[in-house]
C-alpha cells in the first residue's frame, strides 16, 4: 500500500516536472510566495461544522448568489409570475431543485401528502379516486427530462433583451423523475383510449392550469412523477404530485396534479388558447404548438460569465436540448456564424433532456461572437433569429428557438446582441 | 546343524525335527506366496489407483472445461449487457387486468371538481346574468386589476377592445379581439377568479359578468342577458383566427438539413446591443437598467475573426453601476443615500402604486405625502373595510404603522386589498419610508 503510493506520487511529481518542462507558455510564475500555502490557515487548524449541525444542506454561503432570479417588470405580481435558473453557474445537466425555475399562475400552494386526492373521470368505465400512497403502488419508472416554458427567450423576439443567459435562457430544468406512466392510471380507470380522444389535467391550486394532451401522448411517454432527482418534488415543483410532459411545453406539466379527465374534445382552456398560442404576422395564431424545438445556448463565457483569466485555453460550455429527442450534434461559432466548429457532448444525451457540450479552445484576446446550434435526431438544425422571424414575424411570444449571439470584448465581458 | 547328529538325534527328535523342518520349509513358501500375494494385490491396487486417478483427472479436466465455459458464457452476457446497458431495464409492466388500486369516485365528488366546460357549452350549469348584474359584480370583485371598464391596471390583463391589431407590432390580445371561445372565458373565471378569491363566484354572478365584458366589448348590447341556454350560439370574433400547429410542413421540412460549417457568411456585424443590463444583487432578484452603450466601434467579423480590437472597449458593466447608483458621487447625507436605497426598492410597490409628480391613483392609493397622513385618506381611493374603519379611528401614518404595515401588510391590516407579501428586510423598511418621505403631498 505504502509502496504504491510512494511511486505514484513519484511517478506523479515526474509527470508534473515534465509538463512543467514541456509548457513554456504555459504556468506564471510566482514573485511572492502564496500565504494561502506558506501561513498556517484557520481551517486548516481549528475544527469545522458537525455532522449535527445541517440537517439538510444549503449550498456553501459562498455560491449564494447562484440563486433564481425574477424581473420584476415582466408580470404585473410575483404570485402569477416566472423565475429563471441561473443556469450561467451550472454544469453538467442535472439541475438541482433548489434552484430550478418556478412559474405560477396563482402561487406555489402548500398540499400535503395526506390531504392529496388524484381523481380519473369522464369516458372511464370507473371512475377513479387515488390517495398518495395509492400512486406509489403502480409499478414506476425513472426518467431524466428537461421542462422548458414556452414562453423561454420570449423577450427577444423584437431584439437582445436581457442581458443574463439566466434571463433569457433559465425558464428551463432539466430533473431526473420518479413516476407512474399515465397510461397505467387510464388503464385501472379503463379509459377509451381511442386515438381521437383527449386527456384534460388540472391541478389543485386556484388557478388549475388545465390543459388538454392528446391521447396518443398520455399512452406515450407522459409520466405522474412524485420525486424528482431522488427526493420529493418541492412545494414551488407541484408536490406532492405533478405531471411530466416529455419534450413538450413546462406548462403542460401541470402541478398539483388533482384531476385526469377524459374528454372526446380539447376543452380550449384558458392556457390553450388566449395563452401558450402563437400570433403570426398576419394576425392568425397556432394553436397546438405542444413541442419544444432543438435549441441550445452557451452558458459560459455569458454576461453573467465573462472571461476573467485573459488570453489562453478557455472553456466554452452550454446546453442543447430537443423535445423531439436526443442531441446528436453541437456547432459552435466564434465569429457570428461564418465558421463553425463541432463541441464535444459531456455525454449522450438522454432523449428529451439537457445535453452539456464543450469546445475546448484557446482564445486569442480578440473579440468574438459567440454562437451555438443543435441538432437533434430528427436532423432538425437549430434555426438563427432571422430564419425563425421570417417564419412566424416578432409577434409569436413563445417558442423562440434561436441561435443567441453573445458579443464578448478583449476585456471578457460578454453581451447579449443581435447579427447580421 | 550336521548330518551326524541328524542321525545321532533322528531316532529321538527325528519326527520333531522333521516335521518342524517341513513346517519352516512350507512357512517359506506360504510367505513368499502371501508376499506375492500382496505384491499382487497391491499392484491391482496400485493399477485400480491410478486407473482412479486418471478418471479423476479426467473429471477434473472436463470439469474445469465445462467452468471455463461457463465463466466465457457470464463474460459473454456481462460484455453483451455493457455494450447494451438498457437490456436489464424494462418499463413499468402492464397488467392486462387491472391493479385493483384506489376506490370509486362518488357522484357528488366527481360533481364538485369536474367543472370544466367545453367549447360547444357542455359542461355549463343553469344560471343567467345580464349586463348591468355584471357591471355591479364587474366593479366590485375584478376592476382593481382590470379596471372599471375592463381596460386593464397596470400590467394587468386588458379584457376589452384589441380589436383589429392582432397584425399589428404590439397585438392587443384581449377577450373580445383574441379568444376564440366564449367557454374559456366563462370556465376561467368560474374557477379561477377573482385573483386570490377563486371559486367564490355563484353560477349566475359569472354568467353576469362575462355578459359584461362581452358588453365592454362592444359585441352585446346594454339589455343582453346571457345563461345556459344561449350560451353555445354565441360566436366569437377571433373563433376562426387558429391553425393547429403546421411547424412539421413549414418549418422541419426547410431546417432539416447539413448545416453550413465554413465561410457560411462574407462578414458580420453587431446589429443590436442588450437593450437591458441586469443586475443581480445579492438578496435576490433583478435590477434592469437601460443599455446606454451603441453598436459603433464594435469591430465587423470576417472568417479572420474580428476585424479590429477596440481601443477603448466598452465597458457594460460599470456603466450599469454608474447609471443605477448615482449617490454613489460623494453624496454624504444620509437620508438622502437612504431614500435613494428606498427609490430601488420600491420598484416591488411601483407596480401598483405610483409617487411623484403626476402620480395617480392606480391599483394601490397614490403615495404623495403619505407620511403622517391619516390612514385611507386618499381622495378618489375605493380602500377596503379595514382601512376606512382606520381612518375612523384616527389612525395617522407613522414610522412605527409603516414599518409594521411595510414587514407583513397582511397580517397588520388583515383583509387589506394589497396583495404584497411584505418586506422582511427592517433595511428595506427604512428605506421606503424614507423615499416616501421625500414626497410632499
Amino acid at each position: 500500500m505504502g509502496d504504491t503510493s510512494k511511486t505514484s506520487r513519484r511517478a506523479f511529481l515526474k509527470g508534473s516536472a515534465a509538463l512543467a518542462a514541456g509548457s513554456v507558455a504555459g504556468a506564471a510564475s510566482a514573485q511572492e510566495p502564496d500565504p494561502l500555502i506558506t501561513e498556517l490557515q484557520d481551517w486548516a487548524s481549528y475544527t469545522g461544522a458537525g455532522v449535527d449541525e445541517t440537517p439538510y444542506g444549503m449550498p456553501i454561503s459562498f455560491e449564494s448568489h447562484v440563486v433564481r432570479r425574477n424581473v420584476e417588470w415582466l408580470t404585473a405580481s410575483p404570485i402569477s409570475s416566472i423565475n429563471f435558473t441561473p443556469i450561467h453557474a451550472l454544469d453538467g445537466t442535472i439541475t438541482p431543485q433548489g434552484c430550478a425555475f418556478e412559474r405560477h399562475h396563482s402561487g406555489a400552494i402548500e398540499l400535503r401528502k395526506e390531504d392529496y386526492r388524484l381523481m380519473i373521470n369522464g369516458l372511464v368505465d370507473r371512475p377513479l379516486v387515488f390517495t398518495y400512497e395509492d400512486i406509489e403502488r403502480f409499478p414506476r419508472e425513472n426518467h431524466v427530462y428537461f421542462c422548458e416554458c414556452a414562453a423561454n427567450t420570449g423577450m427577444e423576439w423584437a431584439g437582445s433583451q436581457l442581458n443574463g443567459v439566466q434571463f433569457t435562457h433559465g425558464m428551463i430544468h432539466n430533473m431526473e423523475y420518479t413516476g407512474v406512466p399515465l397510461r397505467t392510471l387510464l388503464k385501472e380507470a379503463g379509459a377509451d383510449t381511442s386515438p381521437d380522444k383527449w386527456v384534460y389535467v388540472e391541478g389543485a391550486d386556484a388557478s388549475s392550469n388545465g390543459r388538454s394532451i392528446p391521447m396518443e401522448k398520455a399512452l406515450d411517454d407522459v409520466l405522474v412523477a412524485f420525486k424528482a432527482n431522488g427526493e420529493a418534488l418541492r412545494m414551488e415543483h407541484g408536490y406532492p404530485v405533478r405531471l411530466v410532459v416529455p419534450g413538450w411545453e413546462g406548462n403542460m406539466w401541470v402541478k398539483w396534479l388533482r384531476r385526469i379527465e377524459v374528454t372526446d374534445m380539447a376543452v380550449e382552456s384558458r392556457e390553450e388558447t388566449s395563452k401558450y398560442t402563437d400570433v403570426y404576422e398576419d394576425g392568425t395564431a397556432r394553436k397546438w404548438t405542444w413541442v419544444m424545438d432543438a435549441k441550445s445556448v452557451i452558458t459560459s463565457p455569458s454576461p453573467q460569465m465573462p472571461i476573467k483569466h485573459g488570453p489562453g485555453p478557455l472553456v466554452i460550455s452550454g446546453l442543447a436540448w430537443s423535445g423531439h429527442g436526443q442531441i446528436t450534434r453541437v456547432d459552435v461559432s466564434k465569429d457570428g456564424g461564418i465558421t463553425w466548429e463541432t463541441a464535444r457532448l459531456g455525454k449522450q444525451g438522454d432523449t428529451k433532456a439537457l445535453t452539456r457540450f464543450y469546445l475546448d479552445t484557446q482564445w486569442d484576446g480578440k473579440p468574438m461572437l459567440l454562437q451555438a446550434r443543435a441538432m437533434d435526431e430528427t436532423g432538425y438544425v437549430q434555426p438563427t433569429k432571422d430564419q425563425l422571424r421570417e417564419a412566424r414575424g416578432e409577434n409569436a411570444v413563445y417558442h423562440n428557438n434561436c441561435i443567441q449571439t453573445w458579443y464578448v470584448s478583449a476585456e471578457g465581458i460578454a453581451e447579449n446582441v443581435e447579427v447580421s | 546343524m550336521s548330518k551326524s547328529l541328524n542321525q545321532i538325534y533322528l531316532p529321538a527328535f527325528g519326527g520333531i525335527a522333521l516335521t518342524a523342518a517341513i513346517a519352516v520349509t512350507v512357512a517359506n513358501r506360504d510367505f513368499a506366496r502371501s508376499e506375492i500375494d500382496t505384491l499382487e494385490s497391491r499392484v491391482e491396487q496400485v493399477t485400480a489407483h491410478e486407473a482412479a486417478a486418471r478418471e479423476a483427472a479426467q473429471l477434473a479436466t472436463a470439469r474445469a472445461t465445462e467452468l471455463e465455459a461457463q465463466v466465457a458464457e457470464v463474460q459473454a452476457a456481462a460484455a453483451e449487457r455493457a455494450a447494451m446497458p438498457s437490456n436489464l431495464t424494462a418499463p413499468a409492466p402492464q397488467l392486462d387486468s387491472v391493479y385493483g388500486i384506489g376506490r370509486v369516485a362518488l357522484p357528488e365528488e366527481i360533481a364538485a371538481w369536474d367543472v370544466d366546460v367545453l367549447p360547444d357549452g357542455r359542461g355549463l350549469p343553469e344560471g343567467k346574468g345580464d349586463v348591468w348584474t355584471g357591471e355591479e359584480v364587474f366593479v366590485d370583485r375584478c376592476a382593481s386589476c382590470h379596471g372599471d371598464f375592463a381596460e386593464g391596471v397596470d400590467n394587468w390583463p386588458v379584457l376589452a377592445g384589441g380589436f383589429d391589431t392582432l397584425a399589428d407590432e404590439d397585438p392587443v390580445k384581449t377577450v373580445g379581439s383574441y379568444w376564440p371561445h366564449l367557454s374559456t372565458a366563462w370556465d376561467y373565471i368560474s374557477r379561477s377568479m377573482p385573483f386570490g378569491e377563486a371559486g367564490t363566484l355563484t353560477a349566475d354572478e359569472t354568467y353576469a359578468i362575462v355578459a359584461y365584458i362581452l358588453y365592454s366589448n362592444d359585441l352585446v348590447d346594454d339589455d343582453f342577458e346571457l345563461n345556459h341556454e344561449n350560451f353555445a350560439d354565441f360566436n366569437m370574433y377571433n373563433m376562426e383566427g387558429f391553425v393547429i400547429d403546421d411547424r412539421p410542413d413549414l418549418e422541419y421540412a426547410k431546417w432539416r438539413v447539413e448545416p453550413c460549417m465554413q465561410n457560411c457568411k462574407e462578414s458580420v456585424d453587431v446589429t443590436m446591443r442588450s437593450v437591458f443590463l441586469v443586475e443581480t444583487p445579492p438578496e435576490g432578484g433583478s435590477n434592469s437598467v437601460m443599455n446606454q452603450a451603441t453598436v459603433d466601434g464594435l469591430p465587423s467579423f470576417t472568417s479572420k475573426g474580428a476585424d479590429f480590437v477596440p481601443v477603448a472597449a466598452p465597458q457594460p458593466e460599470k456603466e450599469a453601476n454608474a447609471a443605477a447608483e448615482p449617490e454613489a458621487s460623494g453624496a454624504t447625507d444620509a437620508n438622502t443615500d437612504l431614500a435613494a436605497a428606498g427609490k430601488k426598492v420600491f420598484k416591488k410597490c411601483a407596480a401598483c402604486h405610483q409617487v411623484g409628480d403626476g402620480a395617480k391613483n392606480k391599483t394601490g392609493p397614490v403615495l404623495n405625502g403619505i407620511m403622517g397622513r391619516q390612514f385611507g385618506s386618499v381622495e378618489g381611493f375605493k380602500y377596503s373595510k379595514v382601512f376606512q374603519a382606520a381612518a375612523e379611528e384616527g389612525r395617522i401614518w407613522d414610522e412605527a404603522e409603516m414599518a409594521a404595515f411595510l414587514a407583513k401588510p397582511k397580517a397588520h391590516m388583515k383583509g387589506t386589498k394589497m396583495s404584497f407579501s411584505g418586506l422582511k428586510k427592517e433595511s428595506d423598511q427604512a428605506a421606503i419610508i424614507a423615499y416616501l418621505e421625500s414626497f410632499d403631498r
